[in-house]
């Protein structure tokens, strides 16, 4: 809502305060000031001149050359603009006049001829284009004939207005007129105000005798009341409305549009001017719309209605959807000599559901929506009247044909002094909530310290208690409660382990040299799909998607983190940062339903993506690119840290290297993934190689082990004994190992490989794995008899499993 | 003969004497002389080997009397002390002598750039988000979470925004089916905590995770964001808590010499409902380019609980009453730390994510 300075002052004093202090004053009361924006701020010496002569420039076609009494001057000044005349009264800049954009006014010579000064349009004087009535979009301003030559011309333009511009909260519709808003900074400065004059001169005939009203829907439509004014001469409004509507933020057309918008923005009811003649019947009939019913609005689109929505007709077809838009076939033109005003209270909601439904926000539906003041649309449409008559020429019939079942009366709040202490911890007194409520203008009866409020219809957001309380607490102001700490049983604050425990996750990726990522958890389709791990695949019919997304890029709900991870990577390499390690612990939104209506199950995963060099020591010669093993070594540092061992098999999945993979089993779970992402995905992604895991965080929090418990220090020494074993090559290590420590007894504590050869000294086809063993029994030393058997067992247990023989 | 074996006697014991003096004497020369361990050790088996001169004095001793006997031993050993105790000083100093020289040969350029290690870090969102959770720990609330994709009720209904409230407008949604939708808040958090606590026990909790938006990315707009919510529902909470709290809050997060200020504003879940902003860091609230003039920055939303919530989540609002705030940690980091563009979130530039890294 834009609200003029200088238009707030016809309904409040408001003394010497500037605007930048009543903005101030307004935004700590409880309306933010948005915005203070002067239209003319930097504009001077700009006046009202006469146009004496006005004739072509001698050698330019398109100028004139006219002579401008500006008061106690006469002016020579050439114009370009067509719509130039003698005898108009217009807006002359004087040499020496500064206009916005810091435009110095000189003397100067045009195609030979001096010329001192300028004749403006309303753009050079700073208005927008958009609010620039359309007939003199191309021209200069001309003024009304009764400006007096020499004035100010920015003043009679409101040139030197300030506008506030108010953020609304959708609770305070009451501030979507001026009326509402001089409320509000009545209450503040504390002054009254000054309501307008309603009274109309109405002539004998009567409205009813024109017009007759049907309402079918009251529940939709508790008030209709409709006003006929005859004799309309359509023109342009006084200055000061179009002025002030140019200050509201709306393009004036004509008087009667004017004035309908004027009270719109004065009492913040929208009102609704038919052409009589036209509307094709002397009723009124409002209804449900039929389904499938077509109308054609003003702004000649074709729209189809349901019986959600409201229509206005003449008994047979519709001719505005009420409270949003008029319908093409009785709209006022130029040519209109009868209004048919109507003045209305819809349903906020129907209204809400009809501009929703068409894309159709307009200044009229915002406030029906919100529920306007029932005690203010009747006043509204005699406002309007009376406008008509002073400013149309119109005629206004006596009375209006209404129908009215609408409820008028004030909502009563009671409040007590003790419980507005006990809720805002402060030490109001009686006398004080007295104030805040004559500041307010709420009438009320007080009975000691309880009051009962009688809530002004135009405050519809007040209904409770609480609503109240807040009043009492912005006009005490909230500056002035004291700052407290809860008087409540003093509680334990923390994380939970589950917490705790996600902590520990990213604390250990950091030090294990990765940085933390957050991505999107809405993704494109394809790339929902994109590597996801068998278990969530499981547990997956089809990844969730948008009803209305806004782009396919945030589409779909991510099944794996890795994809935008990846999109990342991509994203840094485009920029030359190549070598990057990533981190990220977030949730994959997992649905078994082809039709989603169950919520997803969210299932927090942790996943890992490496890319580039990891080490690069230029003057030592020692540069390292990442490999399967550096993800492996970093996953396994975290499966221990959390206390888990994990086995890993082969595994080929779509979008990984199917040789460089493996699925991550722990207790026997499928917990996730590990490899090389497949080339023809890197490619994709421009990347080069890069590895990645994704793991079931949610699993290794839950199956995590509280706390561990001791394990005696070992007094006896481990033995350690090596085995190196000849094999295929395809047998893999880790399947070696399983058998070891198989066949190896309890003795055996750890087995850890420590070379892998294959090349000239085997046969081709083999490979030489050597394994590292140690024993320990904690009670005792180990004789070299148990040491021994157990070595054999496990030599005649890998010949078995694999072929494996005792490399020589 | 008595005479003569006594002079005999004498003669042998004084030549004794004489010669252990004269070998000590020659010996510690030779060890003084010796400038390698290897001419050291020639020293050392040359004087007290097993086919040294000392041994050799002592292989005569047969012909000593009785009483010259344990003389001339004494006197021999302590040659040979003296002998060793010189060798072995002499030794040690050869030895550190050596060391020195070696450890010059090895001596490198202690400016040439050390081997990198690769050190991770956090992002920044995550180190401001806990941040507050440790902050609010501190003043005893708990932490919770709950589902992003979250139900119609939940999300809206439970926090008094029935279907067709105008208020829904403030955060078109991303729905997945009519009833469900990516959560536009964690208030849903505080309902179904509530809902858990069953109306009979305090609740003093945070919230944080992230939300969603039918917002267009730009500089200032993301579809997803992060918010920190908090709520505190007890037997007579007072406004001037929620006011006591986020004040201790601002102070503690921006400093001790940050300000806060309430006004008025409008949430469906609370009523009163609060903005606070904090006293400007440039202009300490006169008024400059990063407050506009007004020496205050919007921090975050809150206010009282709206009775209409603390009913539906089984709490009597006549019994308790409570406060809730909430708060972006996106527009807090850009507050605090300059960041220019709120997509610089979720692209993971690392030259972005590094900054922040430090301790």
């Amino acid at each position: 809502m834009f609200v003029s300075f200088n238009w707030l002052k016809k309904y409040v004093e408001l003394g010497d305060i500037t605007p930048e202090a009543l903005a101030d004053k307004i935004t700590k009361t409880g309306i933010e000031v948005e915005g203070i924006e002067y239209i003319a701020e930097k504009s001077t010496n700009v006046v009202v001149g006469y146009v004496e002569e006005c004739e072509k420039h001698p050698n330019a076609d398109k100028l004139n050359l006219c002579q401008v009494n500006v008061g106690e001057d006469s002016l020579q000044i050439i114009c370009g603009a067509p719509n130039i005349a003698k005898g108009q009264k217009v807006a002359v800049a004087k040499p020496g006049a500064v206009l916005p954009g810091n435009f110095k006014i000189k003397k100067a010579k045009l195609r030979g001829v001096e010329s001192n000064g300028m004749i403006c349009s309303l753009q050079e004087l700073g208005i927008e284009e958009k609010y620039v009535p359309k007939d003199i979009a191309d021209g200069i301003f001309v003024f009304p004939t009764d400006a007096e030559v020499g004035a100010d011309a920015l003043s009679l333009l409101n040139l030197d207005d300030a506008i506030l511009e108010l953020g609304l909260t959708p609770n305070r519709s009451d501030a979507l007129s001026m009326l509402g808003v001089a409320y509000e900074v009545a209450a503040i400065l504390d002054v009254p105000v000054q309501l307008p004059d309603e009274t109309v001169e109405m002539i004998d005939e009567k409205a009813t005798d024109k017009v007759k009203v049907t309402v079918d829907a009251p529940e939709l439509n508790p008030y209709y009341g409709a006003f006929v004014v005859k004799d309309i001469k359509v023109g342009p409004s006084p200055l000061w409305m179009r002025n002030f509507l140019i200050a509201a933020g709306i393009r004036p057309i004509n008087n009667v549009v004017d004035i309908t918008n004027y009270v719109l923005l004065e009492y913040g009811q929208p009102l609704h001017a038919f052409d009589y003649d036209d509307f094709g019947s002397d009723e009124i009939v409002v209804r449900r719309a039929k389904e499938n019913e077509m109308m054609v609005t003003l702004d000649d689109q074709e729209r189809t209605l349901s019986s959600e929505h409201l229509v206005i007709t003449n008994g047979e077809a519709p001719t505005a959807l009420a409270g949003v838009m008029g319908g093409a076939n009785a709209e006022v033109s130029v040519e209109t000599t009868t209004v048919l005003l109507e003045a209305a209270y819809f349903d906020p909601k129907t209204v809400r559901i009809a501009s929703k439904a068409h894309g159709l926000r307009s200044e009229s539906s915002t406030r029906f929506e919100k529920g306007v003041d029932p005690n203010r649309v009747k006043r509204a449409g005699l406002r309007a009247c009376q406008l008509l008559s002073l400013y149309a020429g119109g005629k206004v019939l006596s009375g209006a044909a209404e129908f009215d079942q609408l409820d008028k009366s004030e909502k009563e709040v009671t409040i007590e002094t003790n419980q507005i202490n006990a809720r805002l911890g402060t030490a109001i007194s009686d006398t004080d909530i007295a104030t805040i409520l004559r500041k307010l203008d709420f009438g009320f009866d007080q009975d000691g310290e309880t009051f009962t409020v009688h809530v002004p219809t135009r405050r519809q957001d007040i209904s409770i208690f609480e609503d109240m309380l807040e009043e009492v607490a912005r006009i005490y102001g909230y500056d002035l409660l004291p700052y407290t700490l809860p008087q409540g049983a003093a509680q334990a604050g923390g994380l939970t382990k589950p917490q705790t425990i996600k902590r520990e996750v990213k604390k250990y990726f950091e030090s294990a040299g990765l940085m933390e990522a957050i991505t999107y958890s809405l993704t494109t389709r394809e790339r929902a799909m994109m590597l996801t791990s068998p278990e969530v695949k499981a547990e997956t019919v089809t990844p969730v998607h948008l009803a209305m997304p806004m782009s396919e890029e945030h589409s779909t709900l991510r099944l794996s983190i890795l994809p935008e991870m990846l999109a990342s990577l991509s994203y840094n390499i485009a920029r030359k940062q190549v070598n990057v390690g990533y981190y990220e612990v977030g949730s994959v939104f997992l649905s078994k339903q082809a039709q989603v209506t169950e919520q997803p199950k969210e299932k927090l995963r942790a996943s890992v993506a490496i890319t580039g060099e990891w080490l690069n020591h230029p003057w030592q010669q020692e540069k390292k690119q990442v490999d399967f093993y550096l993800a492996k070594g970093i996953l396994e540092g975290l499966l221990d840290r959390l206390d888990f061992e994990a086995t890993y098999k082969e595994l080929v999945i779509d979008d990984m290297h199917p040789g460089r993979t493996a699925q991550v089993i722990v207790n026997n779970i499928p917990v996730g993934f590990i490899g090389q992402v497949h080339p023809r995905l890197q490619k994709a992604f421009d990347l080069k190689d890069t590895y990645v895991f994704d793991i079931d965080l949610d699993y290794l929090i839950e199956a995590h082990i509280d706390e561990p418990s001791f394990t005696k220090i070992p007094r006896f020494p481990t033995v350690s004994r090596d085995i190196a074993l000849v094999v295929d090559e395809n047998v893999a290590a880790g399947e070696i190992q399983t058998t070891i420590e198989e066949a190896a007894g309890s003795l055996l504590k750890q087995v850890n490989v420590f070379d892998l050869y294959q090349g000239e000294h085997l046969e081709a086809g083999k490979k030489s794995l050597a394994f590292n063993l140690l024993y320990l029994d904690p009670e005792r030393t180990l004789t070299d008899e148990e040491v021994e058997n157990s070595y054999q067992a496990i030599l005649s247990a890998v010949k078995e499993a694999h072929q494996a023989e005792l490399r020589g | 003969m008595r005479k003569f074996s006594y002079y005999q006697e004498y003669e042998e014991g004084f030549f004794m004497k004489e010669r252990l003096q004269a070998l000590k004497e020659e010996a510690l020369v030779k060890v003084e002389e010796a400038s390698t361990l290897e001419a050291l050790q020639q020293v050392r088996v040359s004087y007290l080997g097993k086919k040294g001169p000392i041994t050799e004095v002592l292989r005569g001793m047969g012909k000593l009397s009785a009483e010259e006997r344990p003389v001339i031993g004494d006197l021999a050993n302590k040659v040979r002390e003296a002998i060793a105790s010189q060798l072995d000083e002499k030794k040690a100093a050869l030895e550190a002598k050596a060391l020195d020289e070696k450890l010059l040969t090895e001596k490198i350029d202690v400016t040439l750039p050390g081997r990198p290690v690769q050190v991770g870090g956090p992002h920044l969102l995550t180190s401001i988000v806990e941040e507050i959770e440790d902050l609010f720990i501190g003043m005893g609330f708990e932490v919770r979470e709950g589902p992003e994709v979250e139900t119609d009720y939940y999300n809206f209904e439970a926090l008094n925004l029935p279907k067709d409230h105008p208020a829904r407008d403030m955060q078109d949604s991303f729905y997945i089916t009519e009833e469900l939708l990516l959560r536009t808040h964690t208030s849903p958090v505080q309902a179904r905590t509530m809902l858990e606590y069953k109306g009979n026990k305090p609740v003093k909790m945070i919230c944080p995770g992230k939300v969603y938006r039918r917002d267009t990315d730009d500089a200032t707009h993301s579809h997803q964001f992060t918010q920190v919510e908090g709520l505190y529902v007890d037997k007579d909470v007072r406004m001037s808590d929620l006011k006591g709290v986020l004040n201790q809050f601002a102070k503690q997060f921006f400093g001790e010499e940050r300000e806060i200020r309430l006004r008025p504003s409008f949430f469906p879940f609370t009523e009163p409902s609060v903005e606070m902003d904090i006293s400007c860091k440039v202009c300490h609230g006169e008024g400059c380019s990063v407050c506009k003039g007004t020496g205050w920055i919007e921090i975050l939303g809150g206010g009282m609980v709206h009775p209409d919530v603390l009913e539906l989540a089984g709490y009597d609002p006549k019994i308790y009453s409570g406060f809730a705030f909430g708060m972006g940690p996106e527009r807090i980091a850009m507050l605090k730390y300059g960041v220019d563009d709120i997509r610089h979130f979720y692209t993971n530039d690392v030259r972005f994510l590094k900054q922040y890294h430090k301790a």
